[in-house]
């Protein structure tokens, strides 16, 4: 029997029907995984014995008529910067190549609660530094549209390993586009949540101001239910919010008023893209949606002040690998002083993005440099969150596109850092301001997919995904 | 362009062994980075408040117990490190007795 192309909704009823058993879906998405693994190259280690024995006590549950939560059986992927006990965790990494969990994410506690099936841990670009997946330390993965082509990242192992169905849903981190970005080149749903509604614990820490879990999936159904599942106050996570304590306010989606930032449509967009976006933007218009032209005036400093902020937070939380506490280390040679430690591990350990952007990171806090860079940054940051504040009096949500670009080839822009940097133009702001925001597949061109990018006001994921809804009705 | 010497200076900042190609490249690809964020020159905000997060944040501070289920995990926690002595880690000395 082969099982594929599944949402979570049709596993979850197929499974109550007892048209397959939580062992056969299992196991048909491994069997998959083990034939297409070696030419995407989205996972970077399978978990066969954690998902068969999830999987054993789904089906006792359903034999003996328990309730069923939704995803119970349901086959998932994670991304290798979020712990899962007993798997490594590597980050993509050669520093944490033979680091093992010794306990379980937030999330990932949040899923096994729900008896969900994790299959693996998915690729990404080194600690999540990225927009292609070409900083992974062990490999690149491959867009599953167009194998020449990257799937985006830093989830890009997770974006592909939904969209080749070797997964029903996966999780994603977003530290300035890392989950939508590659929502949008491989033809996925990802949602990158409201700082705050989803707990980072347990999440190998990027830039602690901006980093965001969140799901990758099938169809924006899906998405809200696996959001759902994962979000909520965490006692370990201080960034953590109760979000039934946040009144929603309520809201007739016939009423809803939606704007576009024409700051977002100038030089730099593929044209392709941009008739895509806006013949989708038409769409919903055409369907009653009232859409006005907005301006966030400072969308061009955002760029620059992300590539401030994202390192600088970033060179300070990866100090921790220094070859003393685990990791890889250099301890045991010869190297007679720690500072030697140090620095041995460290330039062994880490891959060219990482270091460029410890050092960049370095320099901006550095003294001198602080507050010609950082400070001047964080002022900036204030501005971006303003221009959002003002917006979001007008209207309920914006569109956008999610990337400039189509999917790139592979290869193309790893010698040219900052022609990767700007990949990142739409989607940093909505990081800076903490906003949550979705990717959606509008279009494709020729066999690339394209996705709308819909931001919402804080806390307001329910009201942008029933927006995203709508698109898949039309 | 960023000096020779800044670029060593900062590596050493950030605990970061280089080769010596690398300082060559990275004087390179910092100064392009370096130049993109002039940029920012072009906005006056020396009146705004600097945000260090989206949003305000407040302290949640947590009674200060021992539990159980923590002193197992720093166990676990302790198996990891390359070296240990007594339970605790072990690093290189860093001060001469004479």
């Amino acid at each position: 029997m082969e099982i594929k192309e599944l949402t979570i909704k049709q596993a979850h009823d197929g499974l109550k029907k007892k048209e397959f058993s939580a062992a056969e879906l299992c196991k048909s998405y491994l069997d998959r995984i083990s034939k297409k693994n070696r030419e995407i190259f989205s996972f970077l280690e399978i978990s066969e014995d954690l998902a068969m024995n999830q999987a054993k006590e789904v089906d006792e549950m359903i034999s003996s008529k328990k309730e069923m939560p939704l995803l119970a059986g349901i086959p998932c992927g994670i991304k290798d910067n979020m712990l899962v006990e007993g798997l490594k965790c590597t980050a993509a990494s050669k520093i944490l190549k033979n680091y093992t969990a010794p306990y379980d994410a937030t999330v990932t506690k949040k899923l096994k609660a729900q008896n969900a099936l994790i299959l693996g841990k998915t690729n990404l670009d080194e600690f999540a530094m990225g927009a292609s997946t070409e900083h992974s330390a062990f490999g690149p993965t491959k867009n599953p549209n167009d194998l020449s082509r990257v799937p985006g990242g830093s989830s890009g192992g997770s974006a592909a390993a939904v969209a080749a169905d070797l997964s029903i849903f996966a999780l994603g981190s977003d530290t300035g586009g890392s989950i939508r970005q590659p929502s949008s080149f491989c033809g996925t749903v990802g949602l990158k949540p409201t700082y705050g509604a989803v707990s980072p614990y347990g999440l190998i820490a990027f830039a602690s101001s901006l980093d965001q879990i969140g799901p990758i999936t099938k169809t924006v159904e899906d998405c809200k239910m696996v959001f759902d599942a994962i979000k909520g106050k965490d006692e370990l996570d201080s960034t953590s919010v109760e979000l039934s304590k946040i009144a929603q306010a309520k809201y007739d989606l016939r009423n809803v008023r939606i704007g576009v930032p024409k700051e977002y449509f100038v030089k730099g967009i593929d044209p392709e893209v941009e008739k895509i976006i806006k013949s989708a933007i038409k769409k919903y218009e055409d369907n009653g949606v009232k859409i006005e032209e907005v301006s966030l005036p400072h969308t061009e400093y955002a760029l620059p002040c992300y590539y401030i902020i994202a390192p600088s937070e970033a060179s300070a939380n990866l100090a921790r690998y220094d070859g003393i506490k685990y990791g890889m280390s250099n301890a045991g040679s010869p190297a007679s002083k720690l500072l030697d430690v140090y620095l041995s591990t460290r330039e062994e350990g880490f891959g060219p993005e990482v270091r460029r952007r410890i050092m960049l990171g370095t320099y901006a806090l550095s003294s001198g440099y602080y507050d010609a860079y950082y400070l001047k940054a964080q002022k900036v940051r204030t501005r971006v969150i303003d221009d959002f504040n003002k917006v979001f009096k007008k209207v309920d949500a914006l569109f956008t596109p999610v990337s400039p670009i189509l999917p790139f080839k592979i290869g193309e822009k790893i010698e040219d850092p900052l022609s990767m940097y700007l990949v990142d133009i739409y989607t940093v702001s909505v990081n800076l301001a903490g906003l949550p925001a979705l990717s959606m597949p509008c279009g494709k061109a020729g066999k690339l997919p394209v996705g709308l990018q819909i931001i919402g006001k804080r806390f307001e994921e329910d009201k942008i995904l029933e927006i995203g809804k709508l698109y898949e009705h039309f | 362009m960023i000096s020779e010497e800044e670029v060593k200076h900062i590596a050493k900042l950030a605990r970061l062994g280089l080769t010596d190609k690398e300082v060559g490249k990275f004087q390179k690809e910092l100064s392009s980075i370096l130049d993109y964020f002039e940029k920012l020159k072009k906005i006056d905000v020396s009146d705004v408040e600097p945000s260090s997060r989206s949003f305000a944040a407040e302290n949640v501070l947590r009674r200060d117990e021992i539990k159980e289920e923590q002193s197992k995990r720093n166990r676990k926690l302790l198996e990891l490190a390359p070296e240990t002595k007594d339970g605790y880690l072990k690093v290189k000395p860093i001060i001469k007795f004479s």
